[in-house]
């Protein structure tokens, strides 16, 4: 089994981390009855005799001693991580796994990226270097942070090139909370499009998640528990406690209930191939089914149903509403409608007492309603997980690689150039070392063929099936392309 | 003669399992409806040929199980640990941390030259234990990776160091709406591969026994491991142990070549398929009777208008009369309609099953022009009945089953192939769009020749 690595950058990646960790003790307490250490719990944790000094306390099986987090916490400010390092998590983590510095970015990439890029560089990979050596077979690097600030935008794609040099065989996901539109950073535009570059040109796959989405989410969920028409219950070993016995406020911090949200993506996304099933689905398999173009590898996420982002009992409807509310655009964690829009590739991993049937059945009722382009017609890729999500009986976390992200994206540029023209706030970033109007331009140039391709695909779309050509042209275009190749070259032994 | 099963990936895994509990949960059945001498000459036979026996009397599969991650090795092992009945050799494992990441170029291109000596090895050391050895029998899917990918390179290495030896690969055909994105490129790269250093190829479509367990068995919540056993069934009727002529008293000694002999008379023509009549679940059985002719002119109406069950036939279908031509070459854009056979492999198990007539098979309109029938037909019968069924026959069948599939499948991955979808991710491992290009032609070849039957 294969043991993966987060990186958590940044204010907004150190708060969600937060809850991952959180969640992810949970999940494995709930599963993992006899306390034993096992391959599940390895891939993001290890087990650790603490009464050892020094490094050599690392326990490989046996009984579960005490779980550090196999996680590298950057932040340029103290706030975030103390709070983290004094709250309930603080013996998941370990101090030397951290990197900080007072001053922070102030929400300038450029500070981000350039100056405590190279300031440390050396730390970062002398951590990263560490975990690395902590796991037998490492296969993946989370990273989470945001792309409208300066520590998570500008320190976390710097990341990325690094990771990339150094660790080339190593799947690098990213986690990316875009701004929204009324995001209260001034500069962010700027962060945002000088981030993309980096996604574009570094990340193995990025899940682009918008606040207003998770906030939408939220709301729906707090009216479907307080409508009490659905004959609500808290569940009994849930957070919810609080004393006046109300449902509301259930989160001491505004952005926790949110934050949940994305730390449930990454739980279901890894859940195939840490537990078993009867259709295993490992984190390589994302990457080799849902990217067909190396640059094309932003997917649109979504989970089902709702209820399982809360700790709410509510009885569950039937199955087959969790597969269509998967693809309704008020489920996606980013402002998109991949219903309406051009599919390249969908995998829907699904987790529970769902059986091949049900998915089948669920997929042929779908698809006519859904566009795939014509190269990819049935591109469908699919996973069972027989264990559910803690408290749940099932859920469903579909992922898409569908032109419904342009839209982002070309708002991005929008809200950039608007900036740009006016050059406002310009200075801040050109007064950086390294910094010149070179990078903007570039990123910008970077942006826009991305949107380019989404569009020629879009193109597309609603064009009839190229149709199977004919057997004997097709027998021929074949047989001449290859009698152009040296006969005498075998390809094969 | 024994059979040496090489399970390969997540899907190879899951088979294997459920083929040697049927194997052996039928080989222990009360209801062989034979004598008891026969009942034991039938057991060990089965033991002979799929198992070895330990100390303490518990038969040990011989199985070498590969994967390139833990999970489903670890739970194949623990169930059949659990059946109590049998289990797998404690050795007979190669397991890696990660798996081939459904890349057919990873498993074949770097799995397989990456740990070839350990995975040889331990065939070889299941090879030595059989006192007389028949042949391969390699479970893999075609969808994955390291079934597929992996699965490819183990079968040449095979056929490289045991050349003397048969091979069966018995692949697993993907849901036509994917379960894997690129599993008609991991198919194409693997059936292209596998025509060249493989002896015959099984083939079970995971639509057709998916349609079963929905038909004939009634099962509402179809899971895999139902499908798997009813592949597994429909595999058990086709290797237990069968008499070798009419009158002789004696268990076929030499399975795998026996099949091959008759099934595979020319090396251009090596897809295999089973269908098996009675199918249905236990319930309805106790419910029901049969009778062989009623069996038989069912089995062969599967056979002629390519049936994959008894359920939903068509009749209309009809074999050219004979003595006049046939009705022009079969085109691909329509409708399949006659199937036209290489040869045929009847298995009959059960009561009474000297009196079952099988002459409806030897009808040479539904062969090839090029095969008489006395030589591309062939029938086993056996006393004793198998699995709980009092009668039961299968149709093992060398045929133009498979053209359509295929060609589909051929022409999915064109299309793909033409816009360059996901190439990069196996020209990553040293896959080229030239091997691409002469799977298509290989592919194309196999088409052709089973057209023109």
């Amino acid at each position: 089994m294969t043991q993966s690595v987060v990186v958590q950058v940044g204010q907004c990646g150190n708060q969600i981390g937060c809850c991952f960790w959180d969640l992810a003790l949970r999940e494995h307490a709930a599963v993992n009855q006899k306390g034993i250490y096992d391959e599940a719990i390895s891939s993001f944790f290890r087990n650790v005799d603490t009464r050892v000094v020094g490094d050599g306390g690392s326990i490989s099986k046996g009984k579960i001693c005490s779980l550090k987090a196999r996680a590298v916490l950057i932040d340029m400010e103290e706030g975030v991580v103390n709070e983290i390092l004094q709250g309930p998590l603080r013996d998941v983590f370990d101090t030397k796994q951290l990197i900080t510095d007072i001053s922070g970015s102030g929400n300038n990439w450029a500070v981000g990226h350039k100056v405590f890029g190279s300031l440390y560089q050396d730390q970062i990979l002398e951590k990263l270097r560490k975990s690395a050596e902590h796991c037998d077979c490492l296969q993946c690097f989370f990273i989470i942070h945001s792309m409208g600030g300066g520590t998570g935008s500008g320190l976390g794609t710097f990341l990325l090139k690094v990771l990339e040099d150094e660790f080339p065989e190593v799947y690098r996901f990213v986690t990316s909370i875009y701004p929204s539109g009324e995001d209260d950073v001034i500069t962010s535009p700027y962060n945002s499009m000088l981030a993309m570059k980096e996604l574009n040109e570094h990340a193995d796959c990025v899940l682009p998640i918008d606040n207003q989405s998770l906030f939408d989410i939220i709301s729906k969920i707090d009216l479907m528990v307080n409508s009490g028409k659905l004959g609500t219950t808290v569940k009994p070993n849930s957070l919810v406690t609080s004393s006046s016995g109300t449902l509301k406020k259930r989160h001491k911090k505004p952005f926790d209930a949110m934050n949940n949200i994305v730390a449930n993506l990454l739980l279901n996304l890894t859940s195939s191939a840490r537990f078993e099933g009867s259709l295993n689905m490992d984190l390589n398999e994302i990457s080799m089914n849902l990217v067909p173009f190396p640059q094309l590898h932003y997917l649109v996420s979504s989970l089902t149903p709702l209820y399982t982002l809360t700790d709410v009992n509510i009885p569950p409807r039937r199955l087959d509403q969790m597969f269509s509310d998967a693809f309704s655009k008020d489920h996606q964690l980013l402002q998109a409608d991949p219903k309406h829009s051009l599919y390249l590739a969908c995998a829907l991993m699904v987790r529970g007492n769902v059986q091949i049937s049900d998915l089948r059945r669920n997929i042929e009722r779908l698809k006519p309603s859904l566009q795939f382009v014509s190269w990819n017609q049935e591109g469908w890729k699919t996973s069972l997980c027989s264990v559910p999500p803690v408290g749940h009986s099932h859920s469903l976390l579909a992922l898409a690689n569908n032109t419904c992200v342009k839209p982002t994206f070309m708002e991005l540029k929008e809200r950039f150039m608007r900036l740009y023209k006016k050059k406002a706030h310009l200075h801040h970033y050109l007064q950086v070392e390294g910094v010149e109007k070179s990078c903007f331009t570039e990123a910008v140039s970077s942006l826009s063929a991305l949107i380019q391709e989404y569009d020629q695909l879009d193109t597309t779309k609603n064009m009839p099936n190229l149709e199977l050509r004919k057997y004997i042209s097709r027998f021929s275009a074949v047989s001449l392309t290859y009698t152009r190749c040296n006969p005498q070259h075998l390809p094969f032994k | 003669m024994s059979i040496v099963t090489v399970q390969l990936g997540q899907c190879g895994n899951q088979i294997g399992f459920e083929v040697f509990d049927a194997l052996l949960s039928d080989s222990h059945s009360s209801q062989g409806l034979c004598s008891k001498r026969e009942n034991e000459a039938y057991q060990a036979s089965c033991k002979e040929r799929f198992f070895s026996e330990e100390e303490n009397g518990v038969p040990i599969a011989r199985a070498v199980l590969v994967d390139m991650e833990p999970k489903v090795i670890n739970q194949t092992l623990s169930k059949a640990a659990q059946s109590g009945q049998w289990k797998y050799g404690q050795h007979a494992c190669f397991c890696q941390k990660q798996g081939s990441g459904n890349n057919w170029a990873y498993g074949y291109s770097v799995h397989g030259p990456r740990h070839e000596e350990s995975i040889m090895s331990l065939i070889r050391k299941e090879v030595e234990k059989c006192d007389s050895f028949s042949g391969f029998f390699i479970i893999m899917s075609m969808a994955g990776g390291t079934g597929s990918g992996l699965g490819a390179f183990v079968t040449q290495n095979l056929q490289d160091q045991y050349p003397n030896s048969l091979k069966m690969n018995h692949i697993i055909w993907p849901y036509g709406t994917g379960e894997v994105i690129v599993q008609n490129y991991n198919s194409i790269l693997t059936l292209s591969h596998l025509y060249r250093s493989s002896d015959a190829l099984l083939v079970h479509e995971n639509d057709a026994v998916h349609k079963i367990c929905a038909k004939l068995m009634n099962i509402k919540q179809i899971s895999f491991s139902d499908i798997n056993q009813v592949l597994a069934h429909q595999l058990g009727s086709v290797f237990q142990p069968t008499y070798s002529a009419e009158s002789s008293f004696h268990y076929r000694r030499n399975p795998l070549g026996d099949l091959m002999e008759h099934l595979v008379p020319h090396p251009e023509f090596k897809m295999l398929s089973v269908r098996n009549i009675p199918h249905m679940s236990e319930n309805s059985l106790a419910y029901s009777t049969f009778t062989w002719a009623g069996l038989l002119k069912h089995l062969r109406q599967m056979l002629i208008s390519n049936a994959k069950m008894e359920e939903g036939i068509d009749w209309h279908v009809r074999p050219p009369l004979s003595g006049l031509p046939p009705l022009g070459k079969m085109s691909l854009n329509k409708d399949l309609h006659f199937n036209t056979s290489v040869a045929n492999l009847v298995i009959l198990r059960g009561k009474d099953v000297q009196s079952a007539d099988v002459e409806g098979f030897k009808d040479p309109a539904l062969y090839t022009s090029w095969l008489k029938p006395v030589n591309a037909f062939n029938v086993w019968k056996t006393q004793r009945a198998f699995s709980k069924y009092e009668k039961s026959a299968v149709l093992v069948s060398n045929s133009q089953f498979l053209v359509k599939p295929l060609d589909t499948i051929v022409g999915k991955a064109w299309n793909m192939f033409a816009s360059k979808a996901y190439i990069h991710q196996y020209t990553k491992f040293g896959i080229e769009e030239e091997d691409f290009l002469d799977s298509f032609t290989s592919l194309e070849q196999v088409v052709a020749s089973y057209c023109n039957l």
